[in-house]
């Protein structure tokens, strides 16, 4: 017998959908999992994904090779421009490229395999790499996984007042090895869907810059957060704009509704175009190692959306179509909570921002929810405001004010 | 949005622009070594003779020179498109269902009995590579842990490049070439020879299948060494590639199947491949295995994919016993059976390095480094210069 295998500990987002889905109970509602629903509780195929899939196989100009181990080249340069700005400085410079990955946590997964080897001296492991506490809990087997043996949380959540604890961020940035790795949300945090103010991203960036840190920003929610592109870049850029060398993973199942087909982008910004080239040129020997040639459908319906202008258009209004639901969701909640006169402040719903919320509630009153109404969410207290519906939000609202009164 | 170096700071930042005026972050970087299909790849592109010919491609090429999609892809496809019930949700992580059953089908022939006994595990991946990536991480992590096993892994001369690459990124440190007739196939008593050593020595075998049904055109006959394996209740890791056998080249449609001894185990290993998976991809692309799957699963469909299937395998046969006859009739030394002996895609010539160099450098046509080449891609066009190239290359004095 070859295989002597230990069983793996199940997900918890996946073990609740499951939990969820093996429910008999008629008004269930399911607030777990990072997937965009409709009112109607159903997953959504942007209108504009629907044109552009059409485009597609009518097209018989198409090639159908094997694309190159970087992915289709106008794919990534339209993805590092939606990120960057078409005007950014480093695109003008010369000194921006980008990999074609499998998803998002394909772009975090070349990055990190690039920087065991190439960053801070060659093959250091010991390089530590910082992620949020808390963090969406693929970024730990993500970068453990490519080799760094010391993955570790920097403060970001405060618990008792619902918010940023920015003091204990900026304290682990100066207080942290120089060199250190810090995976930074672009925007709509997960789990917490609490981001730092404009001003706070400069006092972030002023800390990291000065003590070298390198920045590794994660976008998985470009447009879906405010509903505007230009609103939740606003860190990327200003990062790129005071100078940093730095990676920045992007996915596009949120915002194109592209869950299955595995879009992402690694845009690397470099000092320069011949660090740039040299850069590449070693992330495509990761590639090459890891899956060799990304599939090209997905690539596909972003690359001919974000290239012509009234696809592109028609993408931000779906972009804004989702947004705006989960902004309704948002202070619809809050309303019916303060409404009840269910107690504790509730304002943090509509502060955060993105698909997730932190509701501070906690474990007990999240068991509560699971096993007594059905209800289910992380464990952490985060829902995804996604599974509200005009149908189920009452008998949420509800049911939270249950958990908050009877369970302490 | 301003750069540093154009307004006054505390920072420290030269004023000749420098970003961070600290040591640029990715010095150390060298530019890495281009493997030997890029520097064809670019040679070819570089090359301005009208002539050239580029017999190093890993697609199936049609008469005209293009890659080529299967007409029933195409329908299929567009079938696909108007499909209401598919929805963008996440795939899990292992694949869709559907698709593992019926590659694993395909490699295993539906009555195996690893499969009735339930101890197969099939694992959808995004493409090839990344099937033997996560069989290799598979067989690191888990391949009897107490011995702390990094290899060693033997794989056959010549083969894909990457795989060393890929075995070494697993953190597999041993891999020693092993000695493989070169180009041919094995026949089924030879593979006998071999499974019952394999028994004997208790090795582990680890099958790769990039392209069945491509070389006798019939997908039993090409998995027959996987399931002569997994009959003799062995042990086993297979890759296998939905590209080459319809046209998905660009799909990024693998399978790694699993075949364990006994079902007690088969959680634990979906378990841990789950787990790696997550660290890699986190969940394949589907559009091309809704395709594979829809085909597969529908026997009008299957016909008329076996019917396309066919037509490319018997071009191929045809080109191998054109290019043979050529070979003969040139008088080029040698003997060329092999030509016709070997089956698929990929033909080894036998010709050694410096002929490949002289056919790049004086006659334009790329073969691999090994000496192998794309048969799909020799057209009625570029044939008779083939030929003669090839000739010239064993009889001109180098």
């Amino acid at each position: 017998n070859i295989f002597k295998v230990p069983q793996a500990a199940p997900v918890a987002v996946f073990k609740l959908t499951q939990d969820f889905n093996n429910d008999q109970f008629p008004n269930k509602v399911n607030l777990g999992v990072g997937a965009y629903r409709t009112d109607e509780g159903q997953p959504w195929v942007l209108p504009v994904v629907k044109k552009v899939e059409k485009i597609i196989v009518h097209d018989d100009r198409l090639n159908h090779e094997y694309l190159p181990i970087l992915g289709l080249p106008e794919f990534r340069s339209s993805a590092s421009k939606i990120v960057l700005g078409d005007n950014s400085p480093a695109i003008l410079e010369n000194r921006v490229g980008a990999v074609q990955c499998l998803g998002g946590t394909g772009a975090l997964k070349i990055g990190a395999e690039f920087l065991r080897r190439f960053y801070n001296g060659s093959n250091n492991t010991k390089t530590p790499i910082y992620v949020s506490a808390p963090t969406w809990e693929n970024h730990n087997a993500v970068f453990s996984s490519a080799g760094f043996e010391d993955v570790r949380p920097y403060r970001y959540w405060d618990a008792e007042k619902r918010g940023l604890d920015l003091a204990g961020f900026l304290g682990d940035l100066e207080s942290c090895p120089e060199h250190s790795v810090f995976v930074l949300h672009a925007c709509a945090h997960n789990p917490t869907g609490t981001d730092p103010t404009q001003e706070q991203w400069k006092q972030i960036a002023e800390v990291m810059m000065r003590r070298k840190l390198f920045a590794f920003f994660d976008s998985a929610y470009q447009g879906f957060a405010s509903g505007s592109l230009e609103k939740d870049a606003w860190a990327v850029r200003y990062f790129v704009s005071s100078g940093f060398e730095m990676f920045c993973a992007q996915s596009f199942s949120k915002n194109f509704g592209l869950y299955n087909e595995r879009v992402g982008n690694l845009t690397v910004v470099a000092r320069d175009a011949d660090n740039l080239k040299r850069v590449l040129s070693q992330m495509e020997k990761v590639v090459r190692i890891t899956w060799s040639n990304p599939p090209s459908q997905g690539a596909r319906i972003v690359t001919i959306t974000l290239t012509s202008p009234e696809l592109f258009s028609e993408w931000q209004e779906n972009v804004k179509t989702m947004a705006n639901r989960v902004l309704l969701m948002r202070s619809q909640l809050k309303a019916k909570l303060q409404a009840l006169g269910t107690p504790g402040t509730w304002d943090h719903i509509t502060d955060q921002i993105g698909m997730f919320s932190f509701t501070g509630l906690n474990p007990k009153q999240v068991e509560y929810l699971v096993k007594e109404k059905h209800i289910y969410l992380m464990a952490s207290g985060r829902i995804n405001m996604c599974g509200l519906t005009t149908k189920n939000i009452d008998y949420v609202a509800e049911s939270i004010h249950e958990a908050v009164t009877k369970v302490q | 949005m301003s750069r540093p170096g154009s307004s006054p700071d505390e920072k420290g930042v030269s004023q000749n622009g420098d970003p961070g005026g600290h040591r640029p972050v990715f010095t150390n970087t060298l530019n890495a070594a281009v493997s030997p299909e890029t520097r064809l790849l670019s040679a070819f592109a570089r090359d301005t003779q009208a002539r050239k010919v580029d017999l190093a491609g890993r697609e199936y090429y049609s008469e005209e020179g293009r890659p080529f999609e299967l007409r029933l892809v195409g329908k299929i496809k567009q079938q696909l498109s108007t499909d209401p019930t598919l929805h963008p949700e996440y795939p899990s992580s292992l694949g869709l269902r559907e698709f593992t059953r019926k590659a694993t089908e395909v490699a295993l022939g539906k009555h195996s009995r690893a499969i009735v006994e339930n101890r197969v595990l099939g694992v959808q991946t995004p493409g090839f590579t990344a099937a033997v990536r996560l069989g290799a991480e598979l067989l690191r992590c888990w391949y009897d842990p107490s011995a702390c096993w990094c290899g060693p892994v033997y794989l056959s001369s010549p083969c894909d490049d990457s795989l060393t690459g890929i075995f070494q990124a697993a953190g597999i440190q041993e891999i020693p070439s092993a000695h493989y007739p070169t180009g041919a196939d094995l026949s089924q008593s030879q593979w006998a020879v071999i499974t019952r050593l394999i028994t004997r020595r208790r090795l582990f075998p680890f099958l790769l299948l990039p392209t069945q049904a491509l070389c006798c055109g019939d997908m039993e006959r090409d998995a027959w060494p996987v399931q002569h394996c997994a009959s003799l209740g062995m042990e086993l890791l297979c890759a296998q590639s939905f590209s080459h056998c319809f046209g998905l080249y660009g799909e990024a449609v693998g399978h790694l199947l699993c075949v364990l001894k006994q079902n007690s185990v088969l959680l634990p290993v979906r378990s841990q491949a789950d787990k790696i998976v997550r660290s890699l991809w986190a969940r394949p692309s589907v559009g091309g295995a809704h395709v594979v799957t829809t085909v597969l699963s529908n026997s009008a469909h299957l016909v008329e994919w076996q019917g396309e299937v066919k037509h490319i395998v018997e071009r191929c046969m045809l080109i191998r016993a054109i290019l043979r006859e050529k070979m003969r009739l040139l008088g080029t030394p040698g003997r060329w059976d092999h030509l016709t002996q070997q089956g698929g895609l990929f033909c080894c010539t036998g010709l050694n390095g410096e002929q490949v160099e002289f056919l790049s450098n004086r006659r334009r046509v790329y073969l691999l480094p090994g000496g192998c080449l794309n048969v799909s891609a020799i057209n009625c066009r570029n044939l008779d210069y083939i030929a003669e190239s090839i000739h010239l290359a064993l009889t001109s004095s180098l």
